[in-house]
């Protein structure tokens, strides 16, 4: 375990394991693992073009990983291997959620619609495959108004009650990416995936967007995973922070030791050429005085 | 002098002081442009010389039109159009209060489609009401029915589908050979060919349904067109291009029949004179409570699940699989849906024609109930309505206009400008109303208020 991960229970509700994605001669990730703990906010941090959405994109099932296996333990832990699972599967079968890095919202839809398209699989359950639900049979009437119910929760927390009847594609950028962690978060989700819900975000809309986060964890007990440019968010609500550069992981630990990492440090402002040896050193230096066990 | 013209000037007399200006600076315009190009013209004369003719009367004409164009743009047409265009700016956004007849438009429609055929007979006589309830009443009221089934793929799920027609051929067909081979009634096979079509639904539908929007496209196309084929080439089944004939009629449910020879025929039941009227009549009655039986399945599940499920489909198809939704399902039972109906208004179709053949299913019929669909505003089953209506009865309506006759000679037959109409109409429609007639999406399920969804918020699909 890198040094800094100072995580008091080891319940991993996500184990990546040498994860490798190749698109034709790229190497998109070479060789990845880390661990997402239960109840946790984890960060995955890196350089434009690191992988990261790859990473996501191979979780969540759009991705099929050339090599590697994600396990998904859930709460009653029964495990998932998601890189063998379609990603409709993923969602809902395994629980895991996710919102996109250019809002996929539907726009033509309103905004309870949204939340209501997101309960599709309990509701088609409810209403009997549509045929009992047609008939008029009362188990979907209930199950349709609890899944109001449920719509109106996450509308409440997500601060959109006002607009619930209005179409999503009407909403500003800030309420749209709060409506589309709401919509994730309606198919009742045990881990998020969040890619880049601070992205486009002004100062307060990203504060916003932290209460928000700390409450689906506090409330609902979801953990998640989060991919974010905006180094105040990540900082400041993740517990945990993976940080990728080229595909490859470069520092795990908590928010305080990758902030200080030489690795990361460099990976992020760059350094010149001549500089490469002495940076080196450098971190060699400060590896032999943490004892670490790169 | 344009820049004048745009300056705001609201005393009256000022502005026809200025449009007179602008009057005469336009014709002096003209003037100078169209002097040598309309005033002079040189010709030819018999012995190859120029000739230069002098036509200062079309050339009076020129300018005259250019300068009272100019002068009647300016004084009127444009303050009229500011005009509008402040008050329409000025007024609240707020939805207007919409009249009774806006209101509940469905219902008198349907209301009045229910008394349609007496209406008819009335007016027109128990013979003359025949072209009335037939060619009007069923003809229009068979396309909204098959544009209603299509509106499930393309208007909510948001799949282009070219070879609609393949199901109404199903449909037919199934009727046409089952009830000759087996002699089974109209009742028990038209749910067998609502069945049937579906079947072949799901079955076009599993390959098909990986390509997107015109890949999509193409393939449905290419099934549409094999069906028919098959229908022509497979000649021991399907008589190939005679097509079958001598299809039985349906009967009000096996009490009274319309068949002339049979002891419980409709018009003796009622002591009723002879007439075809009658069965046409009846047929009138059960297209129309297909077609409201397609609507009302078509309301109630949009509310559903799986209808939400198909319009979020159209909107976002990525999404709806990151939500776990299986698309490929729920595509194919969108598929499987609309061809049901498709199969339902084919096995009405061979009821009413007594015959059917291939030809009755050619592309063209695909293109035309798109093409309703479109014009109508995809998913706007009113809309929809209303562009059978226009489309379907105005084609009919052609063929009463012979007074053009009078007007274009004997030899002019209107029914042939159709499909000229046809195109130009939409041509129009499509710039007037791009989304079509009702372009506004009703939402599905609210909090506090229905508000429609403008029509520049919803997405097309792209298969």
């Amino acid at each position: 375990m890198a040094p800094g991960t100072n995580t008091m229970t080891n319940d991993p509700i996500l184990k990546v394991e040498h994860l490798s994605m190749r698109f034709g001669g790229l190497m998109a990730i070479n060789d990845f693992s880390f661990e997402a703990q239960r109840g946790e906010i984890t960060a995955l941090i890196g350089p434009n073009g690191a992988g990261k959405t790859t990473v996501f994109n191979c979780v969540t099932g759009f991705y099929k990983p050339t090599m590697g296996m994600i396990i998904m333990r859930q709460k009653g832990g029964r495990e998932f291997l998601l890189e063998r699972m379609a990603d409709f599967e993923i969602t809902r079968d395994a629980k895991v959620a996710r919102t996109f890095q250019n809002i996929r919202l539907f726009s033509g839809l309103t905004v309870l619609e949204n939340l209501l398209v997101a309960q599709h699989n309990m509701l088609m359950k409810a209403s009997g495959y549509t045929f009992l639900g047609l008939l008029g049979f009362p188990a979907y009437k209930k199950a349709s108004a609890e899944s109001i119910e449920i719509a109106k929760y996450w509308l409440e927390k997500a601060n959109l009650i006002e607009r619930a009847d209005d179409p999503a594609g009407d909403l500003p950028y800030g309420a749209q990416r709060r409506l589309e962690i709401a919509r994730a978060m309606c198919t009742g989700p045990e881990f998020l995936c969040l890619d880049e819900p601070a992205a486009g975000l002004n100062p307060r809309e990203s504060l916003a967007l932290n209460e928000l986060l700390r409450s689906i964890r506090k409330d609902s007990g979801t953990s998640i995973l989060l991919i974010e440019h905006d180094m105040s968010v990540v900082m400041e609500i993740s517990d945990h922070v993976v940080v990728l550069e080229y595909g490859q992981k470069i520092s795990d630990g908590t928010p305080e030791h990758v902030k200080n990492d030489p690795k990361v440090i460099a990976a992020y402002l760059g350094v010149e050429d001549d500089e490469v040896e002495e940076v080196i050193e450098e971190i060699e230096e400060i590896e032999e005085t943490q004892g670490g066990t790169h | 002098m344009s820049n004048i013209s745009n300056t705001h000037e609201s005393a009256g007399g000022n502005l026809t002081a200025r449009a007179l200006r602008e009057g005469v600076f336009a014709g002096l315009v003209s003037l100078g442009l169209f002097v040598l190009f309309v005033g002079l013209e040189t010709t030819q004369n018999i012995r190859n010389e120029l000739v230069l003719n002098q036509r200062w009367g079309l050339l009076a004409i020129f300018v005259a039109v250019a300068a009272v164009g100019r002068f009647l743009m300016v004084a009127y047409i444009r303050p009229r159009l500011e005009a509008r265009k402040a008050s329409a700016s000025a007024k609240p956004v707020t939805e207007e209060q919409e009249g009774f007849f806006r209101r509940n438009f469905s219902k008198i429609a349907i209301a009045f489609l229910l008394v349609y055929p007496f209406i008819a007979v009335a007016i027109f006589g128990v013979q003359g009401s025949l072209k009335w309830v037939d060619n009007f009443g069923i003809q229009i009221l068979i396309y909204v029915m098959l544009a209603w089934g299509l509106n499930i793929v393309v208007g909510l799920a948001g799949l282009l589908d070219l070879g609609y027609v393949a199901f109404y051929a199903v449909g037919a067909y199934s009727y046409a050979l089952l009830s000759q081979q087996f002699g089974l009634s109209f009742w028990a096979l038209l749910p067998l060919a609502g069945i049937l079509a579906a079947f072949w639904g799901i079955i076009l539908g599993f390959p098909v349904l990986r390509l997107k929007g015109d890949y999509l496209a193409i393939v449905t196309l290419a099934f549409g067109e094999i069906i028919r084929l098959v229908l022509i080439n497979w000649t021991d089944v399907t008589r190939g291009t005679f097509g079958v004939s001598g299809i039985p009629k349906a009967s009000v449910f096996g009490i009274w029949s319309f068949d002339v020879g049979a002891p419980n025929y409709f018009a003796k039941a009622f002591g009723l004179p002879m007439s075809s009227a009658y069965y046409k009549i009846f047929l009138f009655y059960l297209i129309l409570a297909l077609a409201l039986l397609t609507a009302y399945v078509t309301i109630r599940l949009r509310r559903m699940p799986i209808g939400r499920a198909w319009e979020a489909l159209r909107e976002d198809e990525i999404a709806c699989r990151s939500l776990g939704i299986n698309t490929v399902t729920t595509k194919l039972t969108a598929f499987a849906t609309g061809a049901m109906f498709g199969g339902f208004a084919g096995s009405f179709f061979a009821v009413r024609q007594g015959f059917v053949s291939p030809e009755s299913f050619v592309f063209l019929e695909s293109a035309i109930i798109l093409s309703i669909v479109v014009l109508g505003g995809m998913g706007s089953l009113v809309g929809i309505a209303i562009a059978a209506v226009v489309m379907v009865g105005g084609t009919e309506l052609l063929r009463e206009m012979t007074f053009l006759k009078a007007i274009f000679g004997p030899d002019f037959t209107p029914e042939l400008y159709r499909m000229l109409i046809f195109g130009l109409a939409m041509v129009v429609v499509m710039v007037w109303k791009p989304r079509g007639f009702v372009g506004s999406r009703e939402p599905t399920a609210f909090l506090k208020e229905r508000k429609a969804v403008s029509s520049s918020f919803t997405t097309e699909g792209h298969g």
